[in-house]
């Protein structure tokens, strides 16, 4: 291969890993891990202010769809709207978490598959709605349902629409990662048809959905477990 | 254009710096002083980012890290009403508190999808640049207006909600920003080519499945040190895919690409790195673990991450898929 390749940037990888491994402040890691990746390219210090300086303001658009939301939400919730998605699926008997989950998989991957990504998403989706709701089918079930299920429940809601999302959108024929796919390798010289390359996610897609249901409903049975011999 | 990203950048910058102002008057902030410098400074790139010199941005963005990685963002008091309120006005309101909360993806699919062509005279109604995040900042605002409305709160009860919210997701706020940065930085110092250097100079690619293992894992690794999948798809099929699967084992590139993406996608499940997907989503659910959520996720990633480097290595080179 070519010998002239500087394998000195990769000194940012480390202490990437490093610092997440010794559990420091992520945002230390992150801001030494580019600093050192600047130096270790032989940037000069001003050089490496105003590279960061120009990717801060470029990235700008990133936080937008997490904060832009929050006024809302947050006015709800201060009115109850966890509350009342607690209240409505407790009057559902059938109701598991595992099982609601289920169905907020399907739709997020289905949506996601037809290039509705906004439904859905930590901020409007997940904190005042999904998770309360995975919460509250389980309290319904168990009063005295303890912290540390309750946490694991929201995880599990967390990573049930990042599944969703992930492995449906790659689906949707004009979703950016297809376009980026097709770029490169039409760079290289590859002329791929971005239907055929939709078409073959479709078995990750699906195996996506049994694996994570799976374990969604595998929860609610460690949930019962789990409270059965708090019980006895 | 009518709704330009811009305008939203403003809007954003003002929020951010009433929080700063709020924070400043919050006596039950242990400390205020550097909890409001912090939300200041971020709310200065929103409004003045285009006009600084980058030099100034980059000094910005090291300030806010150094506040944030010593503690300098803390919490204050923000009047919260108790569970008994809370439960007495959702039995008051009932499915009516979910219909703003629900106009945020609905308006935002409705302009990404119908209106994103739409024109009033000479204009593009929406940003062309940014049709989703203008349509998620239309959304928001109408969002606000219709829960004032519900509620019979004023927007400022909205900004002091707002602010509360965003104080408990603290510096979670800015580690997917400036892990964006961090990703730039890595291009820009070449970063790539080092990592294809690596696994392709060490590693021998001389048997199909070891090829087909190696662009697999080499897929989910890179993307759990990048962070993104986007960043680790052009490096590992310029190293490994096009050169080896393709070239010299003759696979279906459309196969190899999109059960490639899917991999790195199995490793952004399993990373502090894409922070907004896995570090965010813990602070906004208040886990005491912060990285509970990459813990719930790990037992679908691994397993998938394996069908990945079965289903690659038996529909690349089928007939079908042999063109």
């Amino acid at each position: 291969m070519q010998a002239a390749v500087n394998l000195w940037p990769l000194l940012g990888v480390a202490v990437i890993v490093a610092g997440f491994a010794l559990r420091a402040h992520p945002v230390l890691v992150v801001i030494t891990a580019c600093i050192v990746t600047g130096v270790a390219a032989a940037m000069p210090v001003e050089h490496i202010l105003a590279s960061l300086g120009t990717a801060f303001v470029k990235t700008r658009n990133l936080p937008m769809i997490l904060l832009l939301p929050l006024a809302a939400i947050g006015l709800l919730e201060r009115f109850g709207l966890k509350e009342h998605a607690q209240a409505s699926i407790a009057r559902i008997k059938s109701a598991t978490s595992g099982r609601l989950l289920v169905v907020y998989l399907a739709i997020r991957e289905i949506a996601a598959a037809f290039g509705l990504t906004s439904i859905g998403g930590h901020p409007n989706m997940v904190r005042p709605l999904v998770a309360p709701m995975a919460e509250g089918a389980a309290e319904t079930r168990y009063p005295d349902l303890p912290d540390a299920l309750r946490h694991r429940i929201r995880a599990m809601s967390a990573a049930t629409d990042n599944v969703g999302l992930f492995f449906g959108e790659d689906v949707f024929v004009a979703f950016g990662a297809i376009v980026l796919m097709q770029t490169i390798l039409k760079g290289e010289g590859l002329d791929v048809n971005p239907l055929q390359m939709a078409m073959w996610g479709i078995p990750t897609a699906v195996t996506a959905f049994l694996i994570h249901s799976w374990r969604l409903l595998r929860m609610d049975r460690q949930i019962a477990r789990a409270m059965q011999k708090g019980a006895a | 254009m009518i709704f330009k990203l811009e305008y939203f950048y403003v809007v954003l910058g003002l929020i951010l710096a009433t929080v700063a102002v709020m924070a400043l008057c919050d006596k039950h902030n242990p400390r205020r002083f550097s909890s409001a410098l912090f939300w200041g400074l971020y709310a200065l790139i929103y409004l003045a980012g285009d006009y600084l010199p980058p030099v100034a941005s980059g000094v910005v963005m090291v300030v806010m890290a150094l506040i944030a990685g010593f503690g300098g963002v803390t919490l204050g008091r923000y009047g919260d009403r108790t569970a008994e309120e809370r439960r007495s006005s959702a039995e008051r309101l009932g499915h009516k508190l979910l219909l703003p909360a629900l106009l945020i993806p609905f308006v935002t699919m409705i302009g990404s999808t119908l209106l994103k062509d739409v024109k009033w005279g000479e204009l593009f109604l929406l940003d062309q640049k940014n049709i989703t995040l203008s349509a998620l900042g239309c959304a928001s605002v109408l969002a606000v207006a219709a829960a004032c409305w519900l509620t019979r709160s004023t927007p400022l009860q909205a900004m002091r909600e707002s602010r509360r919210l965003i104080d408990h997701l603290s510096w979670a706020v800015v580690l997917p920003h400036m892990l964006a940065v961090l990703g730039l930085l890595f291009s820009e110092a070449g970063m790539g080519k080092a990592v294809a250097h690596v696994v392709t100079a060490y590693i021998p690619m001389d048997s199909r499945l070891v090829a087909v293992i190696v662009y697999c894992v080499g897929l989910a690794l890179f993307t759990i040190v990048m962070g993104n999948g986007f960043a680790a798809f052009p490096v590992m099929a310029g190293g490994v895919g096009i050169p080896v699967l393709v070239g010299v084992y003759h696979a279906n590139p459309a196969v190899m690409a999109a059960i490639g993406m899917f991999s790195a996608y199995c490793g952004t499940l399993m990373t502090p790195m894409a922070a907004n997907f896995n570090m965010v989503p813990a602070a906004l659910l208040e886990l005491p673990d912060k990285n509970a959520v990459i813990k719930a996720q790990i037992g679908t990633a691994l397993p998938l991450l394996a069908v990945n480097i079965i289903l690659l290595y038996f529909l690349a080179f089928s007939p079908i898929a042999v063109k």
